[in-house]
């Protein structure tokens, strides 16, 4: 206690994980799904940045979670146009209902 | 040191009940304020790891970014009274047979491990080494990651725009 090792963030890091993993396994909205996706990114990154600090030393990791961060943007905005797509289509945006790309 | 700590467990805490607030809320628009807790948060221990920059393009990113866009799809795709939308689909059972599977697994993994740590950096801006490195070292993935960043822009675009029937 008192000493901020990499454990910690790693468990923090972990946890983070399992919440995204519950998300994306539990919900059944779209833009839900893609919020549990973001949580597993930001554990991801994390996990990136802590061994940067306490492992490998210089700013290798955090330029990689710098990356990462990028990816996560576009990943994003794909997702959710393509969520808005599908709900023009059905008004609808249950995951397991939209099985069809085109009307 | 025993100030850092303080502040660590502040963050982690924000970050974990905002996650715990995106898996389990019945509704989806306090799932996405649950989303924010936790970027905040991580944005937080990014400080606490040194990491300033990417603290600053965490807020600026995700929080300014991706979290609006988020909310802009909630409101455009759902009534934010509207509990039916975020029904479970593999029960909460099962979900949470994964989360703790998948959680006490990594923890397990990174507590076990021995890491083979260097001594500890003093806290320090890391930005200009950022700003050196991403026009020296890493000059091609920085300039590739702005192609995908444009194929993102025009993909997205192309993907939600209304198609236009011209009979």
């Amino acid at each position: 206690m008192g000493h901020l090792t990499l454990n910690h963030f790693l468990v923090v890091s972990a946890l983070l994980f399992g919440f995204g993993m519950l998300a994306v396994v539990t919900r059944r909205n779209a833009v839900a799904v893609l919020m549990g996706i973001e949580l597993i990114l930001n554990a991801a990154n994390l996990n990136l940045v802590a061994f940067g600090r306490y492992v490998s030393g210089g700013i290798t990791g955090q330029v990689f979670g710098l990356f990462v961060i990028v990816l996560a943007a576009a990943e994003a905005a794909v997702g959710l146009a393509i969520i808005l797509a599908i709900y023009q289509m059905g008004r609808n945006i249950d995951a397991s209902q939209a099985t069809t790309l085109k009307q | 040191m025993e100030t850092q700590f303080i502040m660590f467990l502040l963050l982690a805490v924000a970050t974990l009940v905002g996650a715990a607030g995106v898996a389990l809320s019945r509704n989806i628009f306090w799932s996405a304020m649950g989303l924010l807790s936790s970027l905040v948060g991580v944005g937080g221990l990014y400080v606490l790891l040194s990491a300033d920059f990417i603290a600053i393009t965490q807020v600026l990113v995700y929080i300014g970014g991706v979290l609006v866009l988020i909310i802009f799809a909630v409101m455009l795709t759902s009534q934010i009274r509207d509990v039916n939308v975020s029904n479970r689909s593999l029960g909460l059972a099962g979900g949470f047979a994964v989360f703790f599977v998948v959680s006490l697994l990594l923890s397990f993994v990174a507590l076990w491990t021995p890491w083979k740590l260097t001594g500890q950096a003093p806290i320090v801006g890391t930005t200009a080494a950022i700003g050196d490195g991403l026009l020296g070292k890493w000059l091609l993935p920085f300039e590739i990651a702005s192609v995908v960043l444009i194929a993102t822009m025009v993909g997205a675009i192309v993907v939600a725009r209304k198609e236009v029937k011209l009979d």
